[in-house]
């Protein structure tokens, strides 16, 4: 992998490099994965079904009717996990800078919260959505100010603090009980369809089109990549270094109030606890893309093959019944060796050329 | 050649025979609230066996936070696989409304046991315990123990708690029976479902009432602070306790004759009978309107009635005896 001192463009296409990429080993495990759930389960986007009702068909109208059946019911599949996963583009900008949001659950829940709350205190449900986005945006910012203002201040104990906070105006808010009774229509942002389309699918598209776009095209991607790299030089080569970081954190915010909204359709209702645990899940989707903890490296399309990666993986183990226990084993040796991949190709670059001393 | 040709056929025909005949038994899954509750363990086993007495197979499912969130997850995943059934107790009475709906929607029959969901939600609730009995099995219990006669007392939660208040009216309608000629109900007094209360108020009723001959606590708490009172005053064998606890909290009680015996429901029959009703609802011998009934195997006949928040629900029926030969085993469990 190219480290950030090389030019980019100076470098003539090397095949080698270009496939030994991490979004492609993460692309082989995503079809890896798709094959094994082929295997594990018979009712895997519903194939055995399928395939019984077209079985006196001849191949061609076989074939026509199969596929999109079978691409339909695979973005079904995606409801069952796209809620949480809008966070993960501004947290792998957050991780890209080797900083760090464990506060986003949290935001999650108090945008949440408010959200119903607003909607019973009389508001439209339009308004409302607004202000879930607003809550998190302004969570967001705080977590940005705050690190920018007390530049000492570890990212990760300031949103433990906040995570603790945010849960705990929600708790106050609410306290044990839920505020529900939206209108028909809002169960539909979640569950609905756009044609053949789950809505969450395609507007997880865009989003992902357009933080593409931000990090991959954009003066403030490269800055973003920059302050990784090396975040003292940045400063001294005129980069805006406090000004992005409380972008990212605000997006971050932004993108949880997203969730809230897309998590509460799916409910019908939400209380002070919704979305426990979701700032680890959504790490674990950026660590698994490829981005790394250390800065400086990461894409989003990494991200994205990861989070339909973990989707399915859950999903598929979760049609072969096995507990909860073993999955987040599995998850976590996933993770695990996703973390270790990198460090593991040095080690065999310096055993191979120990191996093949070479020929002067 | 030929022969192996003919063998390969044979094989593929018996699988087709055997997959055919798969598709005939129906698969029923229980949820519990999340992984590692032994009383859902419980649960789950009465689930397992009911489902499988009657020849299908049962998933059991849990998801590792107590959250609506994974409930709603493992729920997708089970309409995928088109199971006949799901019973569940609900981590949320409404959050789990929009993806019951769509398994409503797909066939699916769903049953509440231990926690419900909203009425709009579910088929049919299967509730613990009829009121009616939990009332009225602890007077007789009281009664037996004081020697069928002397004063009573009822040591309650508080005193708007709208279960507590339906169990002491049936309590009261029990007494009104001839056989109670003797036996007086001095008292109901309330402890609020705390420790320090509850003890106090156990304290004041042995001063105030010379003659009190046994307590009833029909709440967990007050039965455990109430005993707790009897044993550090030595009253064993003479002023008598039972109610509804938690055999965890009342085993030293039970074993040193504070309490001779108290009653709760049985978490194992509960998931049988919510097993029997997924079955019955499945295959159309059970509507989930009032008045319809099924019988519940070794549980006999159970009927659908009304519940108070509007949908239907099956009693359990009595509540579970908890006494010095099973209190040990039951200890353990919750």
């Amino acid at each position: 992998m190219p480290g950030p001192h090389e030019i980019a463009a100076d470098r003539p296409f090397a095949w080698k490099a270009f496939f030994f990429q991490w979004e492609w080993i993460l692309l082989l495990v995503f079809l890896a994965i798709q094959v094994m759930n082929f295997h594990l389960s018979p009712y895997y986007l519903d194939l055995a079904h399928l395939r019984e009702e077209a079985a006196d068909l001849a191949w061609w109208p076989w074939l026509t009717s199969l596929i999109p059946a079978v691409l339909a019911n695979w973005a079904d599949v995606t409801i069952s996990f796209l809620d949480k996963s809008f966070i993960v583009f501004p947290m792998a900008f957050i991780i890209i800078m080797a900083e760090i949001d464990i506060s986003v659950g949290s935001t999650v829940a108090l945008s949440a919260v408010l959200m119903g709350l607003s909607y019973k205190a009389g508001l439209s449900m339009p308004l409302a959505m607004v202000v879930a986005l607003a809550v998190g945006s302004v969570c967001g910012f705080i977590n940005g100010l705050i690190l920018v203002k007390y530049r000492e201040l570890a990212p990760m104990i300031v949103t433990l603090a906040t995570m603790i906070i945010y849960r705990g105006i929600a708790l106050i808010l609410l306290e044990d009980q839920a505020v529900g009774k939206f209108p028909a229509w809002f169960q539909n942002i979640c569950w609905g369809y756009l044609g053949p389309v789950p809505i969450m699918l395609l507007a997880f598209c865009v989003t992902a089109l357009v933080f593409g776009i931000i990090l991959h095209r954009t003066t403030f991607g490269r800055q973003v990549y920059a302050i990784g790299s090396n975040p003292v030089a940045s400063l001294f080569s005129g980069v805006p270094v406090a000004r992005i970081r409380v972008t990212a954190y605000t997006l971050a915010g932004l993108m949880s109030g997203v969730t809230a909204i897309f998590l509460t359709s799916r409910m019908g209702s939400t209380r002070p606890n919704v979305a426990t645990g979701y700032e680890l899940d959504v790490i674990a989707m950026v660590v698994l893309g490829g981005v790394s903890t250390a800065g400086g490296r990461g894409r989003i399309i990494g991200t994205v093959i990861s989070v339909f990666t973990i989707g399915f993986l859950r999903y598929g183990l979760g049609l072969r019944n096995i507990s909860a226990e073993y999955l987040l084993i599995i998850i976590g040796l996933l993770l695990i060796f996703a973390v270790m991949l990198p460090n593991l190709r040095p080690l065999y670059t310096s055993w191979y050329s120990a191996r093949h001393p070479r020929r002067q | 050649m030929l022969k192996r040709i003919g063998i390969v056929i044979t094989i593929l025909l018996a699988t087709c025979l055997l997959a055919s005949q798969a598709g005939e038994q129906k698969r029923f899954a229980f949820i519990f609230k999340s992984t590692g509750n032994p009383f859902g363990e419980k649960l789950m086993e009465g689930f397992k066996t009911a489902v499988e007495e009657q020849g299908h197979t049962a998933i059991l499912r849990a998801p590792d936070l107590p959250t609506a969130e994974g409930q709603i997850s493992i729920i997708e995943e089970l309409i995928a696989q088109r199971v006949a059934g799901i019973g569940i107790s609900a981590n949320d009475p409404d959050a789990l409304q929009p993806v019951l709906e769509r398994a409503r929607r797909a066939g699916i029959k769903i049953v509440t046991a231990d926690s419900a969901t909203n009425a709009e939600s579910r088929d049919v609730h299967i509730n613990q315990a009829d009121p009616e009995l939990i009332g009225r099995v602890q007077v007789q219990a009281a009664f037996d123990m004081a020697g069928g006669k002397g004063d009573i007392a009822v040591l309650s939660a508080t005193s708007q708690a709208t279960n507590q208040n339906i169990w002491i009216n049936w309590m009261q309608e029990e007494l009104k029976l001839p056989k109670y000629s003797n036996t007086k109900l001095v008292k109901v007094a309330y402890g609020d479902d705390l420790r320090d209360k509850s003890t106090s108020e156990t304290e004041a009723l042995l001063q105030t009432f010379p003659n009190l001959k046994a307590i009833i606590a029909p709440t967990t708490v007050g039965i455990a602070a109430a005993g707790k009172v009897l044993s550090d005053k030595n009253l064993a064998g003479k002023v008598f306790l039972t109610g509804l606890g938690l055999p965890s909290e009342m085993a030293e009680y039970i074993n040193n004759d504070v309490c001779p015996w108290m009653y709760l429901w049985n978490p194992i029959d509960l998931g049988y009978l919510a097993g029997y009703a997924s079955v019955a609802l499945a295959d159309n011998s059970l509507k989930a309107t009032p008045g319809s009934s099924f019988s519940a195997g070794h549980l006999s006949k159970k009927e659908v009635i009304n519940a108070s928040d509007g949908g239907t629900e099956i009693m359990l029926g009595a509540p579970f005896k908890f006494d010095k030969a099973n209190i040990n085993e039951w200890k353990t469990v919750y």
